[in-house]
């Protein structure tokens, strides 16, 4: 039977503009959601359902938004100088967690001997809260960038231990077993098998502890800041201005989702093989 | 029926092989030959210890006694060329199908170039050279597992063990693959040890078919499958054959 070709194109353009049609319609779907959560919250704040002095209309939020990008009252700070300040502190506590945390994972899930001689550490270390180091960091380290880089070391540590060692530790006998009737030595099949292997589990792990880092910092600057987001929401509250406080967190929720979105970039390039089935 | 005289040198000698886990005894004194460029096929019960069997020829086990020795010398994956198709896909869903065809070539460290050569010849005579770039993941079942006999080919394996390898597939691809990799066995000269426990597949495959016995595994007969390539299931020989086999195996 031949097939025609003008006509298998023709469909093959149907089916594209359809779908383009169908993502159209859930995007606005999307869209509708957030403008209709924002409309209920501007109403209530202008029918005086709710305190403008507690909850302020989402328009004064904006508007405090774009105050704050040129303007440093009342924590000091413009929002930039904030959201820099923040990124520092969460991403030198995320970045080394990854590489401590990931190899860390890896090594105790393959090597029968790093797994028991760790593990036991690990173990005591993993149920303590990160909020629980916050004393003790401060003794040690002081107020500085490092110690707020260090409780969020801690929250962002465990996850990328847990899920690179489950990872590698799920990896596929049978693969292993190829690569050993082809000669490859244990630590060959590492990092040629165990590693990409473990690929998409170390990912869910960073995953989640960028979650915990971004979410913890708030926490982490309590320690006593000059500047960052968290600061930013710390003096909001200490001068009774929830605008400053939503705006803070905005910004929180907005940058949060920007890096996992950044994230996701990074996880398809490595993870081409499952994202494109 | 008798057992032939191959003329080929001895590429494979295995003496007296046993293996116990513990007080449990699966192989039991097995020795044969098998001939440079030979096409056996293992059949055997389930559960009878061929896969035990193949663990020891690619010394994923040790042997508890006798070895297994290529062109003279015990078997060693480091230094020689042994090549396992699994009976799972294992193929790498992480390396394109040339990648994954290159796989074993590269741990080897054969120089780029030669590898290159082996991955398009393979590509070639397999028809694959359209997916070349495609993952495992977006291939179907058995295009996967042909990937997988691909890469083992193109190791050009002194010794090539095959463990069911189309244990999952319907009727009509069988044929075809086992077309296929009769083709690649005449192509590339390997010698390849098929583990099957379709009996029709092995006489349809197999210069000589060994017949395993219940656990503990030994040697039951060898026997001689006097019929050229391509064969015909409709054959008379050819349901002789089969016949004959199966009437071996009632009296597992």
């Amino acid at each position: 039977m031949a097939i025609d070709q003008n006509d298998l194109q023709r469909r093959h353009a149907e089916y594209l503009t359809r779908k383009k049609k169908e993502n159209l319609k859930y995007t606005l779907l999307s869209v509708l959601g957030i403008l209709l959560f924002l409309g209920i919250w501007q109403l209530a704040s202008i029918t005086g359902l709710a305190d403008p002095k507690r909850l302020p209309a989402p328009t004064t939020i904006f508007q405090t938004l774009i105050y704050k990008v040129g303007n440093t009252a009342p924590d000091g700070n413009t929002l930039f100088v904030n959201m820099l300040a923040s990124l520092q502190v969460a991403l030198s506590g995320f970045g080394v967690a990854i590489l401590i945390g990931v190899p860390l994972g890896l090594f105790m899930g393959w090597w029968e001997y790093a797994d028991r001689f760790m593990r036991p550490i690990f173990e005591l270390v993993r149920p303590v809260p990160p909020i629980a180091w916050i004393p003790l960091v401060v003794v040690w380290m002081g107020i500085g960038l490092q110690a707020k880089a260090m409780i969020i070391f801690f929250t962002a540590f465990v996850p990328c231990v847990i899920n690179s060692y489950t990872g590698i530790k799920l990896t596929s006998r049978t693969l292993i077993n190829v690569s050993k009737t082809f000669g490859a030595s244990n630590f060959e099949i590492f990092y040629k098998v165990g590693i990409p292997s473990a690929l998409p589990m170390v990912f869910a792990g960073i995953r989640v502890a960028l979650g915990n880092s971004w979410s913890t910092l708030v926490a982490a600057e309590m320690l006593a800041a000059s500047a960052g987001l968290g600061y930013m929401i710390q003096i909001g509250r200490t001068v009774a201005r929830p605008d400053i406080v939503i705006a803070g967190m905005v910004t929180i929720g907005a940058t949060g989702a920007v890096l996992s979105g950044l994230l996701s970039a990074v996880e398809g390039r490595f993870l081409k093989w499952q994202t494109r089935h | 029926m008798s057992e032939s005289i191959n003329q080929a040198p001895v590429k494979v000698a295995v003496r007296n092989l046993t293996k116990k886990f513990g007080d449990l005894l699966v192989l039991d004194n097995m020795t044969f030959d098998i001939h440079r460029n030979e096409f056996v096929c293992v059949v055997g019960p389930t559960g009878c210890g061929k896969t035990t069997f193949l663990n020891c020829l690619t010394r994923i086990h040790e042997p508890t006694e006798g070895d297994l020795y290529i062109d003279g010398v015990p078997a060693d994956p480091r230094k020689h060329n042994i090549s396992f198709v699994f009976q799972e896909p294992s193929a790498m869903p992480w390396l394109n199908v040339q990648d994954n065809i290159a796989y074993g070539l590269r741990i080897k460290r054969l120089p780029q170039a030669e590898i290159d050569r082996r991955v398009n010849q393979i590509l070639d005579l397999m028809g694959l050279q359209d997916s070349r770039r495609k993952y495992p993941g977006e291939l179907s079942v058995s295009a996967a597992q042909r990937v997988i006999i691909g890469r083992s080919f193109a190791m050009q394996p002194d010794l090539l063990l095959m463990d069911e390898p189309y244990g999952q597939m319907d009727v009509k691809m069988r044929f075809y693959l086992e077309d296929e990799v009769i083709r690649l066995w005449r192509e590339l000269k390997s010698t390849v040890v098929f583990i099957t426990h379709n009996i029709e597949e092995a006489v349809y495959l197999a210069q000589r078919v060994i017949i395993l016995s219940n656990k503990p595994a030994n040697i039951k007969e060898t026997l001689t499958i006097d019929l050229p390539h391509p064969r015909s299931v409709s054959d008379p020989r050819f349901i002789e054959y089969r016949n004959y086999i199966t009437d071996k195996i009632k009296w597992w």
